[in-house]
């Protein structure tokens, strides 16, 4: 009743700018369901062709008009996890030193420095990734690894320095600004209130994180990397140039590889028959497909922990 | 038990601010003490020194002397110092992912203690002290955030209690509550007394005159007067008191 009453008396300008920006709003949902309804019916052909079977052959043989997508998949997921691995670690310390323990001065430096990291392009990441990079890798990061920890299956092989690993390390230092500056802005968030309620219990500084700055925070932290991963996923220019483009399936990190958006990428100009089109764009597809799911349970993971304990609501 | 302060010479400031300007007190254990004065008279910042909380504030600064049961706090780990001094908010703050049960142990779990029973009976203790055991008794594991403002300022006086310290320290405690959950709290300091020497500030002056044994009054960072309750009230020393207590001003 009472909306109904607020429309009365809601003025023409409040009117145009509600639907103005309900408009906005639609557009963005048509353009979402367009692109999914779009790549869906373009990639009709191998769908039919391979059924199922694309998702998990490992062959992409163009010459013979063999198309499978898992070496993609893999090198995609995989190529994401190391990143993760490697970046939310550093980006969450990171964010608790500028937060809590780093002097003004120096927290505006550093945060200033690691949000231009994001303005890098990522052709340049991948130009220092073939030629910094893969070197020092191939040389003596990958060597070592595989001295001390070889009997590991990852570390296992001969370095090439075109691989996984250090496609996940480009992503890595990619997806670090994301992680740090979120997680460091839901930090900044957290009430004094709740800071101090630590600190008066007799809790040192580490304590006082762990009880009130993580705990309130978690959900944000969570979703920061969340959001790192669906950058890593989709990231396309650095990882063709880093992680060699071969595709194949291997469980050492030290193999070249092949991601989905270098796939597509490298190939897509090369489709000379429609069923090699059409497999480029059910790789997009499935790519979409993907980062969807991924989406959803990060939605689903953070609702879970945001929820906290019953009767509570966080943040 | 309680343990009596001695302030001598204490100096605060905040940034160029000073807001204590020496300062000399001396605070009896078992006893309540109000801390009364208008708004900016540096009453916040005077319980704060006693933790040392007001040094965990960027640009904080603080001179002088505070003796807790014969040795100077600032020879101590303020870490170590809180855990005898509590504190209580103006405004409830309970861990917001917690539940009931976890805040009033959380200090106690900070100390080392693991023992589940001997946590079960530390709660139900410090609940039944801070009159809130009745209440959540049946809803331990529900959110600290779940309770009413009342409440989870009785929760947050049990996670204060849980650690046993001597002092206790009050900043407000009721200016974010009703009247109903003033007088529990009122009734709880009352309570309270017996264990512990409590500082209490407080902006409201009937507050002052129900619940403390001795009451400061506080002007622009000095300690103007101090002395028995009945006697700041109805027969002040100094104008100022006066003044402020018949409601010329503040």
């Amino acid at each position: 009743m009472s909306t109904d009453n607020n429309r009365l008396y809601e003025s023409m300008g409040d009117k145009v700018l509600r639907y103005v920006t309900l408009l906005m709003a639609i557009l963005v949902v048509i353009l979402m369901i367009w692109i999914g309804w779009q790549m869906f019916s373009s990639s009709q052909e191998s769908i039919q062709h391979f059924g199922w079977a694309f998702i998990t052959s490992r062959v992409w043989d163009p010459v013979h008009h063999i198309f499978g997508a898992l070496p993609f998949i893999y090198g995609t997921i995989v190529t994401s996890v190391v990143a993760l691995i490697i970046a939310a670690p550093i980006g969450i310390s990171v964010a608790i030193f500028l937060n809590e323990m780093a002097p003004s001065t120096i927290r505006k430096v550093v945060a200033f420095l690691v949000e231009l990291l994001a303005a890098i392009p990522s052709v340049v990441y991948g130009l220092w990734g073939i030629f910094v990079l893969a070197p020092v890798l191939r040389q003596s990061v990958e060597p070592w690894l595989t001295k001390w920890f070889g009997f590991i299956p990852w570390f296992k092989g001969a370095p090439v320095g075109f691989d996984m690993f250090g496609g996940g390390i480009i992503l890595a230092i990619m997806i670090l600004p994301t992680i740090t500056s979120i997680s460091r802005e839901v930090m900044a968030a957290v009430p004094t209130a709740h800071r101090e309620a630590a600190l008066a219990l007799g809790a040192t500084k580490w304590e006082m994180i762990r009880l009130s700055v993580l705990s309130y925070s978690k959900s944000g932290i969570l979703g920061s990397i969340m959001l790192g991963l669906g950058r890593a996923l989709g990231e396309t220019m650095a990882v063709t140039m880093v992680i060699g483009n071969m595709p194949k399936i291997s469980s050492s990190l030290f193999s070249s590889a092949y991601s989905m958006a270098a796939v597509i990428a490298n190939e897509f100009t090369e489709a000379t028959y429609s069923l090699y089109l059409s497999s480029c764009i059910e790789i997009g597809l499935i790519l979409f497909g993907i980062t969807l799911l991924l989406n959803i349970f990060a939605r689903l993971l953070v609702w879970s922990v945001a929820r906290g304990p019953k009767g509570g609501h966080l943040v | 038990m309680g343990q009596s302060l001695s302030i001598r010479q204490l100096e605060a400031w905040y940034g160029t601010n000073q807001t204590l300007k020496g300062i000399n007190m001396e605070i009896a254990a078992n006893q309540v003490t109000a801390i009364i004065g208008p708004s900016g008279c540096g009453k916040s910042t005077f319980v704060r020194c006693i933790n040392r909380m007001h040094e965990t504030l960027p640009g904080s600064k603080v001179k002088g002397e505070i003796i807790l049961n014969g040795e100077s706090i600032y020879g101590q780990d303020p870490v170590s110092l809180r855990k005898t001094v509590g504190m209580v908010f103006q405004k409830p703050n309970p861990f917001p992912s917690m539940t009931i049960f976890e805040n009033v142990v959380a200090g106690v779990k900070l100390n080392g203690m693991r023992n589940r029973q001997n946590l079960q009976t530390i709660a139900e203790k410090s609940l039944r002290m801070a009159a809130l055991w009745d209440e959540v008794k049946d809803r331990l594991n529900y959110s600290g955030m779940s309770l009413s403002g009342g409440q989870q300022q009785r929760l947050c006086i049990a996670r204060a209690l849980a650690v046993e310290p001597s002092v206790l320290l009050m900043d407000e405690p009721a200016s974010a509550l009703d009247p109903i959950a003033t007088m529990r709290i009122e009734e709880l300091v009352g309570q309270l007394k017996s264990e512990y020497t409590i500082v209490i500030v407080t902006h409201n002056m009937q507050q002052a005159a129900r619940i403390a044994d001795t009451t400061a009054f506080f002007l622009n960072g000095e300690l103007v007067e101090h002395g028995p309750t009945s006697e700041i009230f109805t027969n002040p020393r100094d104008k100022r008191t006066e003044d402020y207590i018949t409601g010329r001003f503040g």
